[in-house]
């Protein structure tokens, strides 16, 4: 039985593509049959995350229109035989997308893999309610910002009312992935606190990914984090997270907070 | 605008099928004034009282008459409109399917689950309740008072519909904008010893009371 699951957030650039890519390569590496599909047409990433970028040839577009037939667009990764990738089309727009397209697309995938990973779009247009339309369980991906936590609060809200499962009266599974987690600020109270942000958006915790070095040169260098660094601090809060997915039930880590040297020779200041 | 029934004979016949469409839409005539258009019976139709009886036991509310013979007895309460006032419009569908008791009908509304952003939640017969909180961007709209039992983040706009007495009540206070009866206060405006408190809204005079719960 296959499990379709939207990765989607509102907000722009808090990491979908990024968690859509790690948390894909950690499901195949749990030797999962995975699929990672781009919905964000006209401004496609996943292929660079996944460094398969000049491996693409047709496209999610090709296969909804039909100009091509889904094995011809499906991208086998070259580490992981588990992981394939369905890529965007840059050229198009979303409104290339049809809702009967996406449908077909989505039943043909539920026949080939275990885990079908959808990166949504930003925004809660025509391209974010269609990567979400079909989903089984959606991950928020939320930073501990203000604006990240309100406009996944609208996402949530969406989530219940325009997915085909909502419009069933179904309820959508959805978990928060909380990402760009900066121990030492969260410490100095310069973002929200874990439990602020889970008291607000009131869905269960899929895991506490940290900014780090390693996510971002993963992202650059076109290996998912829990590929490129599986011993990095983010690739197993991700693996951990892949586990949840699956049904495991683990104790989240609060990532430590890491401190410079300068600051611990000179941490607190003398009281006058 | 008023309906307009007009009876045809046999009257026996035509109060069955009256009845019929009264019991499919049992609300059909709630409120609704009704104009009599008396044309169609003949002119030596004795018992009209009688009819506007029956019609008014019915629960169909007539305001006035049409197309009465002047020497029929028993319409006194009911005078003919006067005739430059009328025009009828085109005839309006009924609607036909069965209403049972609906949404609509009740004059409460609780809700067991947060109120998302961008969310809105409207309800003019009565008090709302909010199990979960209200979110930063989301709003709720009453005709009566807003319970929340989770904490308000969004808008809170009780009394819609002119009631001065309504109330907002929340388990924790975070308002980006309350009121009540038309009456508003934004955060700014509030009392800053009250956010993050169990809190309640009411109007005085014109002025926006707010205090803590306990």
């Amino acid at each position: 039985m296959a499990t379709v699951v939207v990765v989607t957030s509102g907000k722009g650039g808090v990491g979908k593509t990024t968690s859509t890519a790690a948390l894909g390569a950690a499901l195949a590496q749990q030797d999962q049959n995975v699929v990672v599909v781009d919905f964000d047409v006209g401004l496609r990433n996943l292929d660079l995350v996944m460094g398969a970028e000049r491996r693409v040839v047709f496209d999610l577009i090709n296969v909804v229109q039909g100009d091509a037939k889904l094995p011809q667009a499906l991208i086998r990764d070259k580490r992981i035989d588990t992981l394939s990738l369905l890529p965007a089309s840059q050229t198009r727009d979303k409104d290339a997308l049809t809702a009967e397209g996406v449908t077909r697309v989505i039943d043909e995938l539920r026949d080939r893999f275990d885990w079908i990973i959808c990166d949504s779009p930003a925004g809660i247009e025509r391209g974010a309610t269609l990567a979400m339309r079909h989903a089984d369980t959606a991950v928020v991906v939320t930073n501990p910002e203000v604006s990240s936590v309100r406009d996944s609060d609208r996402i949530i809200g969406m989530l219940d009312a325009k997915t085909a499962r909502a419009e069933k009266g179904e309820r959508i599974e959805k978990h928060l992935l909380l990402t760009r987690y900066d121990g030492a600020r969260a410490s100095r109270g310069e973002m929200l606190k874990t439990e602020d942000v889970l008291e607000i958006l009131s869905i269960p915790l899929l895991g506490i990914i940290p900014e780090s070095e390693e996510v971002l040169r993963a992202s650059n260098l076109g290996a998912p984090v829990t590929i490129g660094t599986p011993n990095s601090p983010a690739a197993k809060a991700y693996f951990d997270a892949a586990r949840r997915l699956r049904g495991e039930t683990l104790v989240v880590k609060v990532p430590p907070q890491r401190r410079s040297i300068m600051s611990r020779l000179f941490g607190r200041r003398a009281v006058a | 605008m008023a309906l307009v029934l007009a009876p045809e004979l046999p009257v026996e016949d035509w109060l069955d099928a009256l009845d019929a469409q009264i019991e499919r839409s049992p609300s059909f005539f709630d409120g609704r004034p009704v104009v009599l258009d008396l044309a169609a019976l003949p002119i030596e139709q004795p018992n009209v009282a009688g009819l506007l009886h029956t019609l008014h036991d019915r629960g169909i509310r007539i305001i006035g008459t049409e197309g009465a013979h002047p020497s029929w007895q028993g319409l006194e309460p009911w005078a003919p409109l006067h005739a430059n006032s009328t025009r009828p419009a085109r005839p309006i569908d009924v609607p036909d399917e069965p209403r049972q008791i609906s949404p609509n009908d009740l004059t409460s509304l609780v809700i067991d689950q947060p109120v998302r952003s961008g969310q809105s939640v409207v309800f003019e017969k009565g008090d709302v309740s909010i199990i979960g909180s209200v979110a930063s961007g989301a709003e709720v709209i009453a005709g009566g008072s807003i319970h929340i039992y989770g904490t308000l983040r969004g808008r809170a706009i009780a009394g819609l519909t002119g009631n001065h007495h309504a109330r907002i009540f929340c388990r924790r206070m975070e308002a980006e904008l309350l009121a009540i009866d038309g009456v508003y206060q934004t955060a700014d405006d509030m009392n800053a010893a009250l956010r993050g408190k169990p809190a309640q809204a009411w109007l005085a005079g014109e002025a926006m009371m707010l205090a803590t719960l306990d």
